[in-house]
């Protein structure tokens, strides 16, 4: 049981590429998407440093300004697309969502293999655009410029982004149906793990934000080939209807980002601070009040489109409002914390990171929901800032963090502690030296998606191009100590961290059936204080 | 350990499904709205022009089939095989003849050049603009939903085999009530597309 890929753990499945490409094993597919999307981090990543390069000197002589708009293009869409909304939820939550409820497999194992193929198909098409000729428009696709002035590779870039769409409604159907009707006998809604109830309703948002996102592209890329003008207002159409229902899906996506990495943050913290999470229900009803307002503030990003100020005044208070499930979270984590026995292994490291940086990009995204700042802050540095705290600060810091705290579990092998925390730290630090940097920028005036910029803002580009090369080798440490653990890292053992989570009952990889006898279905979630005074008598 | 019920969770997966799917025809049907909102008179004009006979012809077809799927839905539960492949033979071909409707209407649509990209007949229309998207709209909307009945005819004639081979059809049951929540979702969207391309603003 505790040797490191026993013949029954479902790592010893099997070993040629094809048990991997036809597997419905839930883990095995986990890894499988954990392997593409690290590829697709490094792509995304590489066109990330290439800006940050570029940015060094005012007058950028590394790429061209059309290169540089390609460049930034293909960052956001493969970071947003290929990365950022799969990565928790078809990693972490393909493999652990059966584990955490005490069940076999997903509801529908042949749909979850379907997904990572159609997932790495529109990828894959979309990454051939790229290379082949590329895209000017940003990853958000502004219409008439998409459409009519662009003489990028807009039409096949969208067709991968419309199929990689159907990977996610898929995935979210396949979760919303195991939590509904998987779940082991006793256990009860208001006994998952708050991981559970992330990956729901972020499953929800992925089935019912994801087709707009689809038939809008549909609709864009039929305007760019026929001319159709329903968002060209030359012929009567109506240039705001392309961002309505673009916001209306991308907008959401930013929660399916964040809240899996909420339910990460909430798993890790609770375990390192040896304490139930403070105030369960709050914490699950705030995960569904996140998701459901986060469908009604999509308008927060067109203040400046020309809608009418009483829609603006009605998107900016629901913004707002947002805003107190969110700070309901990171109060109750940090109650959770209070008198807690706290030890800083790595996992707990990033989740503490994560906590510090999600105040930051969520505080900052206070003054971009006000109306009268949004006007000078809005297609400046401040946004950029703003959202990379929120997708990189948050929701990779968690990812991380969630890498960290499931690896014995996944792989059987622990990594190097040492390296772990000190990759931690480097992340933390060469994140916040990177970004910080672009929220002066952007309240001083510096505009995004610019090459070419006036010299005073240098040294706040050169800080931030400083941080990019730490933040780079912050990654690039991970990449390496987990690789070294795979081959001589010490076995795990079923429950390293002590943790109280059904996944930690089973051995250490799981068996291809996941348990091998029943899991004890604890009467609350979270139950370390028992934990304790049993282990203390 | 649960044991799944695996054939309520088909039928709750394509429950899942079809709300996905009625946000996917969202986005036409709010696109009509906003440009109908800004072109009243083009699309009033415009949708004069459809062809009300096959249209309403077409939706009598629609809800005829859907009785089908139906009733091919209470045989299948009651076990009996031949019904119940007769009743989904019933189903596809009443999709089929509306696909074949539509493409008689679309070739009428093209005699009276109300084809949008070429000679459009009502581009000199006061608020041509609006007539233009008024059929561009009804194109798309009526193409992607003959798409979806496609897609449907396919997986209707698909049991059909499945059934008419069976030893027991009931076995089959819980498909067919699947297959037939796909199907009824199908035509309910025609039901909204009849109205606002068809029936507004004819008088």
């Amino acid at each position: 049981m505790n040797a490191a890929v026993s013949p029954m753990s479902y790592l010893g499945a099997g070993y040629s590429l094809r048990s991997w490409l036809t597997t419905q094993d839930h883990k095995r597919i986990a890894i499988l998407y954990a392997v593409s999307i690290t590829a697709f981090f490094f792509i995304g990543g590489a066109a990330a440093t290439l800006i940050r390069l570029e940015l060094l000197s005012p007058h950028g002589t590394l790429v061209t300004a059309e290169t540089y708009n390609k460049l930034f293009t293909a960052h956001g869409v493969i970071m947003v697309w290929f990365f950022l909304i799969p990565s928790i939820p078809a990693t972490l939550g393909n493999f652990l969502v059966p584990l955490m409820i005490g069940a076999h497999d997903l509801a529908f194992p042949r749909l979850n293999l379907l997904s990572w193929y159609l997932y790495m198909f529109g990828a894959l098409f979309t990454l051939a655009a790229l290379i082949a000729g590329g895209v000017d428009t940003g990853w958000t696709f502004y219409t008439p410029f998409s459409t009519m002035f662009s003489s990028s590779y807009v039409v096949a870039t969208v067709a991968g982004v419309f199929i990689v769409g159907f990977s996610s409604i898929l995935t979210g159907l396949n979760f919303i149906v195991t939590v509904h009707r998987l779940r082991t006998p006793g256990l009860g809604y208001f006994r998952l793990p708050l991981f559970v109830w992330a990956i729901y309703a972020t499953s929800l948002i992925l089935v019912l934000a994801t087709p707009v996102l689809a038939m809008t592209l549909v609709l864009l890329a039929a305007e760019r080939l026929f001319g159709i003008g329903i968002f060209d207002p030359a012929l009567g159409g109506d240039p705001l209807l392309f961002q309505h229902l673009f916001w209306f899906y991308s907008h959401p996506a930013v929660y399916i980002m964040i809240l899996p990495a909420m339910g990460v943050v909430s798993e890790v913290i609770t375990c390192f601070a040896r304490k139930p999470i403070f105030g369960y229900h709050m914490m699950a009803y705030a995960i569904v009040a996140i998701a459901s307002i986060g469908f009604l503030v999509w308008g927060h990003h067109m203040f400046v489109s020309g809608q009418s100020m009483y829609a603006g005044m009605t998107f900016s208070f629901l913004s707002y409002l947002v805003a107190i499930p969110s700070a309901i979270k990171v109060f109750n984590w940090t109650a959770t914390l209070y008198k807690g026995s706290i030890s800083f292994a790595a996992p707990m490291l990033y989740a503490l990171g994560f906590i510090l940086l999600f105040m930051l990009g969520g505080l900052t995204g206070l003054f971009l929901a006000a109306l009268a700042l949004d006007v000078h802050l809005t297609d400046t540095y401040f946004v950029v800032a703003h959202f990379h705290y929120i997708m990189v600060g948050g929701a990779v810091m968690a990812y991380f963090a969630g890498i960290h705290f499931w690896w014995p579990k996944i792989t059987g092998r622990m990594y190097s502690a040492r390296w772990a925390q000190f990759a931690a730290v480097v992340i933390f630090v060469g994140f916040n030296v990177t970004f910080f940097p672009q929220y002066l920028l952007g309240i001083e005036g510096m505009p995004r998606r610019y090459h070419d910029y006036p010299s005073e803002f240098q040294v706040l580009h050169v800080f931030s191009s400083a941080g990019a090369a730490i933040l780079a080798l912050g990654y690039l440490l991970p990449f390496v100590y987990l690789a070294w653990s795979l081959r001589f890292g010490p076995p795990a053992g079923a429950n390293p961290w002590n943790a109280r989570g059904l996944e930690w009952q089973t051995p250490s990889p799981p068996p291809e059936d996941n348990f091998p006898s029943k899991p004890d279905i604890p009467t609350r979630p979270y139950d370390y204080a028992a934990g304790a005074a049993a282990a203390s008598t | 350990m649960s044991v799944p019920h695996r054939s309520s969770v088909g039928e709750f997966g394509m429950w899942v499904f079809l709300a996905s799917e009625m946000l996917f025809f969202s986005v036409l049907f709010f696109g009509y709205l906003v440009t109908r909102l800004h072109h009243p008179l083009g699309f009033a004009s415009a949708s004069r022009h459809t062809d009300v006979v096959i249209g309403s012809v077409n939706t009598a077809v629609l809800l005829t089939s859907s009785l089908m799927m139906a009733l091919a839905g209470r045989s299948a539960a009651a076990g009996a095989r031949r019904s119940a492949a007769g009743l989904l033979a019933a189903t596809a071909g009443f999709g089929l003849i509306f696909l074949a409707l539509k493409g008689l209407e679309y070739a009428h649509d093209a005699q009276h050049q109300l084809v949008p990209w070429r000679d459009f007949s009502l581009a000199f229309e006061p608020d041509a603009g609006g007539t233009r998207l008024f059929f561009w709209l009804y194109f798309i909307m009526t193409g992607a939903h003959a798409l979806h009945l496609l897609i449907g005819i396919t997986l209707v004639l698909t049991l059909m085999v499945v059934v008419a081979r069976a030893r027991h059809a009931i076995r089959h049951a819980e498909t067919v009530e699947i297959i037939g929540l796909y199907w009824h979702l199908v035509d309910v969207v025609w039901i909204f597309l009849y109205p606002l391309l068809y029936l507004v603003s004819r008088t």
